[in-house]
């Protein structure tokens, strides 16, 4: 065990998998010699050398392109969009034609493609760099979305993100790279995509959440629990498709939910969430599902982060509008 | 200064061509080195995919055909290039490219049920390396880039080919695509037939460039001009840039200077609107065939008679063909959700069980 970051437990299982499969390549904007923008890809062209970790011209469209057709002739592509706000460039790419590969030709190819990109707000980036657009990716059939929050969880589902031989949307919040540290295994181990995790357990309210809004929650919970109300904490992990068994589960046990989001109301995948607790447990529920998200606006210009992003106060407030129903 | 350059630039781009429209050799150093037997299987090829075309055209006024964008005049721009290419290269065609997958293997029961959209269409024989025509006009040009760089890191002695047209030449995807595969040097041949129009608009429209062979030169590679309505110079053209490719010097951007003869599609478009007949009087005169025709009879390799069993052989193929596409059984629900994914999400396997209990009743 070592006590690792996100950050180096994204690159240790980019290693881990460049050591064990040959057909594993890693590329994008700055990430071969640079070692990435964030270092996320820190030594692995040191150590695996130019024609497995490479950086590539600036053209995300391009980039998705390229992991197509190493897709096609045997590779299994780990590429990289800098920045999750750039997207956009490449929807076509990324909705339009590794999701649909397989499909389309009845399943005579796929696209064994992970998409590593970084999101999230509270580090005051610049323009259209901390956008949660996961939204738009869970939307699109063929593509599952994986939401890591912690370093554990990272390691195991960067591994088998990249073994799944789909396309993997595999986004990380960028406030949690370095905001704290956690045991983590140095063996390899998966995590299932698809599987949610109870994060705390509690018997008066779920709280249904993903990214760095875990420990939004988490740290509401706390607050809660000062007042006498045990809130169980789901980290859903993966937004698509969602581990609705485990929501439902916990909904049965606690009779109310919140939906916590660090995503515009419009956006993220809060509502279907809601749906389906509506439509699984409707009879279970004392009170509605309620949601907590970001203000229907255009992401915020920097310095209005602190006002704009959700916070634990929120989540505390919105708990208890349901609590008293 | 500035206007001078820029003449300079185009004047490197002049139409490359070795047989004119009277069937006679303009260049003869640059004649391919082709067989009697190759050069007569060209033009079999190339008078099947008339047939095919007009049948198509027909078959899809019955209803009995689908999605269809008609070849007829682009039979030497599409024939030629496939012609030149290796059974281990790969093609990644555009909506319109129909021919060359099914000349490098594709069957053609497959391509019709692709028309009439079919998954089956999409399920290549194992050794066919192609895609499936691409909709998204330009993706399959990144998408080259990437295929092409797989086949060198693999240390394969083959290509990676793709065809837009002349409207294609304005999306970004093909300039990335050219670009990428250029910075890496891989293998791969950017074909863009230029017949002229992108459904209504014309060439003129789409960029101030007198050339879109001269394209090349924003991405660093080889561009050449090419007359897309003589087999031969297609040929040729493709094989030199297939060597180039194989041999380590990157990939080649070519431009077939060709015409379609029928409507964008048939869906509807009706070119009365947007051409004149004096335009397509000046284009049936060039006709690849005609001309082809002629230098092979010149070379006493092709006549009547074997124009007429390549004509029957076509029909019976097509009718066979169509009679493999109706018995291929219809499409369930429980089909489309099976092949979304190697192993199926919780959502779709719920919904598998729903639709396979639908199924069964």
């Amino acid at each position: 065990m070592a006590q690792m970051t996100m950050i180096q437990a994204i690159t240790d299982a980019m290693r881990t998998e460049l050591k064990n499969d040959e057909n594993v390549l890693v590329f994008g904007e700055d990430v071969g010699q640079n070692g990435g923008v964030f270092r996320a890809t820190d030594g692995l062209q040191e150590e695996f050398g130019e024609e497995r970790v490479f950086d590539t011209p600036l053209a995300e469209s391009g980039i998705s392109g390229l992991a197509i057709g190493l897709g096609l002739t045997g590779f299994r592509p780990v590429m990289e969009i800098q920045f999750f706000g750039f997207v956009f460039e490449t929807m076509d790419g990324v909705a339009g034609q590794m999701a649909r590969m397989r499909y389309r030709s009845g399943g005579h190819y796929h696209s064994p493609i992970t998409v590593r990109s970084p999101f999230g707000g509270g580090v005051k980036t610049p323009e259209l760099h901390a956008d949660n657009l996961e939204g738009l990716m869970a939307q699109a059939p063929g593509l599952k979305v994986v939401i890591p929050s912690t370093p554990y969880d990272a390691k195991g589902l960067l591994l088998a993100s990249i073994r799944d031989n789909d396309p993997v949307i595999f986004l990380e919040h960028m406030k949690l790279y370095r905001s704290f540290r956690e045991e983590v295994p140095e063996e390899e181990y998966t995590i299932e995509i698809g599987k949610a995790d109870i994060k705390r357990e509690g018997k008066d309210l779920t709280i249904v959440t993903y990214g760095a809004m875990v420990h939004t929650s988490l740290k509401a919970a706390e607050e809660l629990a000062e007042e006498g109300i045990e809130a169980e904490v789901i980290d859903l992990r993966t937004v698509s498709p969602l581990d609705m068994d485990t929501v439902v589960e916990s909904v049965k046990k606690t009779n109310r939910a919140i939906v916590v989001q660090e995503a515009q109301k419009q956006a993220g995948v809060g509502a279907s969430v809601v749906a389906d607790i509506n439509d699984n447990a409707i009879l279970h529920l004392e009170a509605p599902v309620l949601r907590v998200t970001a203000p229907d606006t255009v992401y915020p210009f920097a310095a209005a982060e602190d006002v704009w992003l959700p916070d634990h106060t929120d989540v505390v407030e919105r708990a208890k509008t349901v609590i008293n129903f | 200064m500035a206007t001078k350059t820029l003449e300079q630039v185009e004047g490197h781009f002049e139409m490359f061509q070795i047989l004119n429209e009277e069937g006679e050799i303009v260049n003869k150093d640059a004649l391919p080195d082709l067989s009697d037997e190759e050069l007569q299987e060209l033009m079999r090829r190339m008078v099947y995919t008339r047939i095919w075309d007009q049948r198509a055209i027909s078959l899809n006024r019955q209803g009995r055909l689908g999605f269809y964008a008609p070849v007829a005049g682009q039979e030497a721009s599409m024939l030629g290039s496939q012609f030149a290419l290796e059974k281990e290269d790969w093609i990644l065609p555009g909506y319109r490219d129909v021919p060359q997958i099914v000349w490098h293997g594709l069957p053609l029961y497959q391509a019709f049920l692709y028309s009439r959209g079919h998954f089956h269409g999409g399920q290549f024989p194992e050794e066919v390396n192609a895609l499936m025509p691409q909709i998204i006009i330009g993706a399959q040009i990144v998408q080259t880039a990437g295929v092409a760089l797989g086949l060198k890191r693999k240390g394969k002695d083959s290509v990676a080919i793709t065809y837009t047209g002349d409207g294609g030449a304005s999306q970004g995807d093909f300039y990335e695509g050219m670009n990428f595969a250029g910075a890496y040097s891989a293998p791969a041949i950017f074909v863009v037939q230029n017949n002229q129009f992108a459904i209504s608009v014309p060439v003129e429209e789409q960029s101030a460039a007198k050339t879109i062979a001269q394209k090349a030169v924003a991405a660093g590679i080889n561009g050449v001009q090419v007359d897309g309505m003589d087999v031969l110079a297609v040929y040729a053209a493709t094989k030199e840039a297939r060597e180039n490719a194989v041999n380590g010097d990157g990939p080649t951007l070519l431009e077939t200077m060709c015409y379609r003869y029928g409507p964008h599609t048939m869906a509807g478009d009706d070119p009365t609107r947007y051409r004149t007949s004096d335009l397509d009087d000046e284009w049936e005169k060039k006709d690849p065939l005609v001309r082809f025709r002629k230098y092979l009879e010149s070379k006493d390799l092709w006549s009547e008679e074997k124009e007429n069993e390549v004509v029957d052989q076509a029909k019976d193929d097509i009718k066979a063909a169509i009679k493999k596409t109706d018995d291929t059984p219809k499409q369930k629900v429980s089909d489309l959700i099976e092949i979304m994914f190697e192993k199926l999400p919780v959502n779709l396997q719920q919904q598998l069980e729903e639709y396979r209990e639908k199924e069964s009743k």
